[in-house]
């Protein structure tokens, strides 16, 4: 038997009963919402990097910016939730090119736009656009920064990447994390590393290993247990 | 100027170096004398010698004979003078000089600022730079420097000359390095990097100035890496420093002399300018074979486990014997077999590069005493000081070049007038092929060595950041001495300017870095570090070895049995440190898999930072054979060679009768390919479609290869699945019938092998690539846009390694033209890519394709085919590995059981 497990582009996830929908850009959407979830964007990470003397390319914001403005065309959300580390350091909101800023806002137009804080941003000025709030709960669900492992709670911060290995080769790719209790979103920044599913601070989580990682291929999520990954 | 046939003039050498020559029974060779007379000449000159012809001698003659007559007067009492001993031991702190008085001898231009340098650090004691460093020596490894210099001190010591010689490595006490800094010694031994790093300092003008010296040791292995390039520049400076340098290259025969000769010296624009090149005669032809073996030739693999007895018996009937290999890995294995057989309790060791430091200079040591009687070695003593007796050098596998092979044959017997002995022991039926051109390559002498290199940018960069650190540049002006380096002689200036603006700032389009920029102009435009923290990141980082992230494996006890797949960190830590090994090796594995690793099998218990536990485990075999094949790719000297000996079935006599029987019947069943043309071979077989060619290019351009073809493949609706490459074939298998779409008219081979998918195809696969990103990354980390050493607070390695794949993905969709993916695609050219000889392979082959549709494998393609399942297969799509786990998941949710892998 072989499940259609929406392969294309999207895999369901469930967390405390309400469906939602896992972007192969690692975004979530609920439909029934019309909300979109991105996490960890980090952006100005290059330019904070610069400043300690890493000269990295100055280009990561308009990269993350761009996917994001395609996954939000795509879905074409009311309100968007950024789940924290939006900016990667306080002043990054600062350095904003006035290209970046504008297009941030035309992003923002005709939509609710919600920021999280996170502890890479954890004050946000009120005139980046949109209304800045420490979590925020929908029906069962609660979107905040740093996961508490709370039944219900979408949550971001751990920048979860998931690795298998099968005859010698392996590979490693961004994934949301959940147990159909609560999930952990992948970051969505073109700078953001990641930390091993497998990592002790997941256990913390979701203290068994029954937890599935939905990976981001390059042309299609994968649902895999949490088990089979090393 | 064509090289002198140098006669011996009792006046090169002065009487007491006769006489200490006399006491040893020796007489000066004719390459000494004649460097000396290159010496007195004031020429530079490149020595090519094969090994045991006193090469090493001939090139400090010149120095020692210098600094003997500039210090005859000055001498009094003959001082105790030592070099560095291996260990680092204690050198006596000081040559004692007789008067403290500056030596009279004019120094040339630089000569006032030395003294007047001099008043500056002088601390009264006694000690007080005479005629500085005379003579800058340069090995492409720290050990065989500290070498260099004990030997340096038995004619020294002998002569009693007032001569004080020290080396400088990575080794070197702080304090040590300060004071060699201020009171130079009279010969400094070092390696490029220390170079680099020497001149990126203030003091480099007063430590350089009197330097009338360089003498490049090994320059054939130099020159071929980016290594090269960083010592090129080097030099460029060093001759802007120091006029009046000449330069001695000592190499191994190689291909093309006068592109080394033209190394050696500074080039004028526009124009090809060599040293005087001596060759040494003499060498005693070398006695070279193949094992005649009694055993069943294998197909495929690289063990060479069938003639394993031979081997053994080999080492026994012979004093010291070295087992050269190709990989760390067969080095492995072969060990092991080779021990688990022997009865006779030979002294046999191991050596490779991951292993621990301590534990390969203990085998150098035993090896040096004459205390083993075989040692299975990599290409980790393919260079090196002499080893005491080593009698026969056998060479297990395919040689892959033949400059390779007599490099490798040079190091039995250390005597130029006796001949070495070698037996070569193919491991498969296509090897045997390559070794019968390699030993008509060495008995022809016949070289092919790569041609010099281009000087890469990011190389570039690091030295431009290297000389910011230092006094203050004009641009022009580094252009120029950058181009005085043949490796640079053709830089553009647009490149160059790039690569300075990529220093200062980063070199991208969307100018906004200019703020934290690393150098700056000051009013009169010259270049500058802007802050010490810059400085000393440079410093941390010199160097062009980017290895792959090494991962410490220590061995712990066993015992997380089955199921016990903890979170990371679970196991137990410290355990007894066994060597490195490659963290792309271990990402491979998962918990359970055992592998070979320092001789014996291991179970591979978990990762936790950069320390990999394993267990001993009881297994005979390892259930992960393999990492990776070699690291060199068949010579396209040999490849031609081998595709000639095909085509020529008279040839085919000199082969054992098994390989002869195999070709002959490829001919009856299929065809053998013609020297110039590419055979494909299509066959159906189980429930796969195979299409199998045959370019003998390498395996690195059979692997870029089979990305691109299986990218036509995919779009002519073959439906290919996946591919395999040797160094001499290359294997497709999919579902859809190859053969039938060729008879159809579906499928143009001619199209199919058409270069131009060397264009698009090429780009959107390099996007992607793995070996691209990697490829990248060196140049990320060469040019210092990222650092791999730290001072302390910053990320470790390996989130590096994972940052640098994402900055690929932006800046090549940003700014494509950025001067380090022009750097990261020279590299690809002819790196783990080598683009360039798949280009010249489709060029070579237009209109001489062959193909033949069978009905089955034939005997040239079995080979090729039996690598599949035992090479890793390097497809990119990753999707369909992750596709495969989730199946499993899938499969669990739907109530079977859990396969287990």
């Amino acid at each position: 038997m072989r499940v259609e497990t929406h392969t294309i582009d999207m895999s369901t996830v469930s967390i405390a009963g309400v469906t939602l929908a896992a972007d192969l850009s690692g975004a979530l959407y609920w439909e029934e919402q019309k909300l979109l979830v991105v996490s960890d964007l980090h952006l100005e990470k290059g330019s904070s990097y610069a400043n300690r003397g890493v000269l990295l390319p100055p280009y990561d914001t308009i990269a993350t910016l761009g996917r994001l403005g395609a996954v939000i065309a795509r879905h074409d959300p009311r309100t968007v939730i950024a789940l924290g580390d939006s900016f990667h350091d306080r002043d990054a909101h600062e350095r904003l090119s006035r290209a970046n800023r504008d297009l941030l806002t035309a992003l923002q137009m005709r939509r609710d736009w919600i920021w999280i804080s996170g502890n890479h941003d954890p004050a946000l000025p009120p005139d980046l656009g949109g209304t800045v709030a420490e979590e925020v709960a929908i029906g069962p669900i609660t979107f905040r920064h740093e996961p508490t492992g709370a039944a219900g709670e979408i949550a971001g911060h751990l920048h979860p990447k998931a690795r298998v290995s099968t005859r010698g080769r392996a590979v490693e790719r961004r994934c949301f994390a959940s147990d159909g209790t609560r999930a952990v979103m992948p970051a969505f920044g073109a700078y953001t590393g990641g930390l091993n599913i497998r990592d002790a601070a997941f256990a913390r989580i979701f203290q068994t290993l029954g937890f599935v990682a939905h990976v981001l291929g390059d042309r299609r999520m994968h649902a895999i247990a949490a088990s089979r990954c090393c | 100027m064509p090289p002198r046939k140098s006669v011996a003039k009792p006046d090169l050498l002065p009487d007491h170096f006769l006489r200490w020559f006399a006491t040893r029974g020796w007489s000066p060779r004719a390459h000494q004398l004649a460097l000396l007379e290159k010496a007195r000449d004031d020429r530079s000159a490149l020595l090519i010698a094969p090994t045991g012809a006193g090469k090493t001698l001939a090139g400090f003659l010149p120095t020692l004979v210098e600094l003997s007559r500039s210090m005859s007067d000055a001498r009094s009492a003959p001082s105790p003078l030592a070099g560095e001993g291996r260990g680092g031991g204690s050198t006596s702190e000081v040559g004692v000089r007789g008067t403290p008085t500056p030596d009279p001898s004019p120094q040339g231009g630089g000569e006032q600022k030395a003294q007047r340098a001099i008043t500056l650090v002088s601390t009264g004691r006694t000690v007080q730079r005479t005629g500085g460093l005379h003579t800058l020596y340069i090995s492409p490894l720290k050990a065989l420097a500290v070498d260099i210099a004990r030997n340096l001190e038995t004619p020294i010591a002998e002569m009693q000359l007032p001569i004080k010689v020290e080396t400088r490595t990575g080794d070197t006490p702080v304090s040590r390095r300060a004071r060699q800094r201020r009171y130079p010694p009279d010969i400094l031994l070092t390696t490029p990097e220390q170079l680099a790093l020497l001149l990126s300092s203030d003091d480099a003008p007063f430590l350089f100035s009197s330097l009338k010296r360089i003498v490049l040791d090994e320059l054939h292995a130099l020159v071929t890496s980016k290594r090269g390039d960083l010592l090129s520049l080097g030099l460029a400076r060093l001759w802007k420093l120091a006029p009046d340098m000449r330069a001695i290259g000592l190499s191994a025969t190689v291909a093309e002399p006068e592109s080394l000769a033209r190394f050696l010296v500074p080039q004028a624009v526009g124009e090809s300018v060599s040293a005087d090149i001596v060759i040494a005669g003499g060498a005693a032809e070398p006695v070279v074979e193949m094992l005649d073996t009694k055993e069943r030739l294998p197909w495929a693999g690289h063990s060479a486990r069938h003639a394993l007895g031979e081997i053994y018996d080999l080492i026994k009937a012979n004093k010291t014997t070295l087992v050269f290999v190709n990989t760390r890995s067969q080095a492995e294995m072969l060990f092991q077999d080779l021990w688990r057989m022997n009865d006779d309790g030979l002294a046999i060791a191991l050596h490779h590069g991951s292993l621990d430091v301590a534990q390969r200079r203990k085998v150098e040591d035993a090896m040096s005493v004459g205390k083993l009687r075989g040692v299975v070695c990599t290409s980790s003593l393919d260079l090196g000081v002499d080893w005491g007796d080593v009698d026969l050098v056998v060479n297990v596998g395919a040689p892959k070049g033949a400059s390779r092979l007599m490099q490798r044959i040079g190091r039995a017997n250390h005597r130029i007038d006796e001949a070495s002995r070698a037996v070569l022991v193919p491991a498969n039926r296509f090897e045997v092929l390559e070794c019968r051109v390699a030993i008509d390559a060495v008995a022809e002498n016949a070289q092919d060595t790569p041609p010099l290199r281009t000087g890469s940018l990011d190389v570039l960069a690091q030295h431009v950041l290297g000389c910011g650190c230092g006094a203050p540049f004009r641009a022009d002006d580094l252009y120029d001495e950058v181009r005085s380096a043949a490796p640079y002689a053709e830089l553009s200036r647009i490149d160059f300017d790039d690569t300075v603006e990529f220093v200062a700032s980063g070199g991208y389009a969307l100018k906004i870095y200019e703020r934290f920029a690393r150098i700056k102009q000051d009013a009169s435009g010259r270049w500058r570090v802007t802050n010490p923290k810059v400085r000393q990141m440079y410093r941390m980082n010199v160097g062009t070895i980017v290895e792959d992230t090494m991962l410490k494996v220590r061995l712990v006890r066993g015992g997380s049995g089955k199921g016990k797949k903890g979170v990371t960190g679970a196991l137990a830590r410290g355990g007894r440190m066994l060597g490195q090994i490659e963290e792309y090796f271990i990402e491979g594995l998962v918990v359970g898999d055992t592998f070979v690793f320092g001789g014996e099998v291991v179970r591979y218990e978990s990762l936790v930072e950069d320390q990999v536990y394993v267990s001993r485990a009881n297994d005979k075999d390892a259930k992960v054979p393999s990492y990776m094949g070699g690291k060199f790719p068949l010579s396209t000297y040999l490849a031609e060679r081998v595709r000639k000996l095909l085509d020529d079935k008279r040839a085919w006599k000199g082969l054992p009768d098994q390989v002869r029987e195999w070709l002959s019947l490829q001919a009856h069943v299929s065809h053998v390919p013609g020297t110039r043309e590419l055979m494909v071979e299509t066959f159906p077989r189980a429930d796969k479609h195979y299409l199998v060619c045959y370019p003998f290019e390498g395996r690195l351009a059979h692997q870029t290869l089979g990305m691109l073809l299986t990218r036509r493949l995919e779009r002519a609706r073959a439906r290919p699945l996946g591919f395999v490459a040797n160094e001499y074939a290359l294997a497709i298998w999919g579902l859809g019938d190859t053969s039938h779409m060729i008879r159809q008219g579906r499928l143009d081979l001619a199209a199919l092998f058409d270069p131009d998918m060397l264009g698009d195809d090429l780009e959107a696969w390099l996007a992607e690539s793995a070996l691209m990103k990697r490829t990248f990354r060196t140049c990320a980390v060469i040019s210092g846009l990222i650092h791999t050493r730290f001072t302390g607070e910053e990320k470790s390695r390996r989130q590096v390694l994972f940052s640098t794949d994402l900055i690929y993905d932006v800046l090549r969709k940003h700014q494509p033209d950025h001067v380090l993916l022009r750097a990261a695609r020279a590299d690809a050219a002819t790196g783990l890519l080598d683009i360039r000889r798949l280009s010249d392979m489709l060029t070579r082959i237009q209109g001489r394709i062959v193909h033949r549709e069978l009905d089955r494998v034939s005997p040239l393609a079995v080979p090729v085919m039996l690598e599949i399942g035992r090479e890793a297969v390097y497809g990119e799509a990753s999707d369909e590995l992750l596709a495969e786990a989730a199946e499993e998941l899938v499969r669990e949710a739907a109530g079977f059981e859990e396969t287990g892998s």
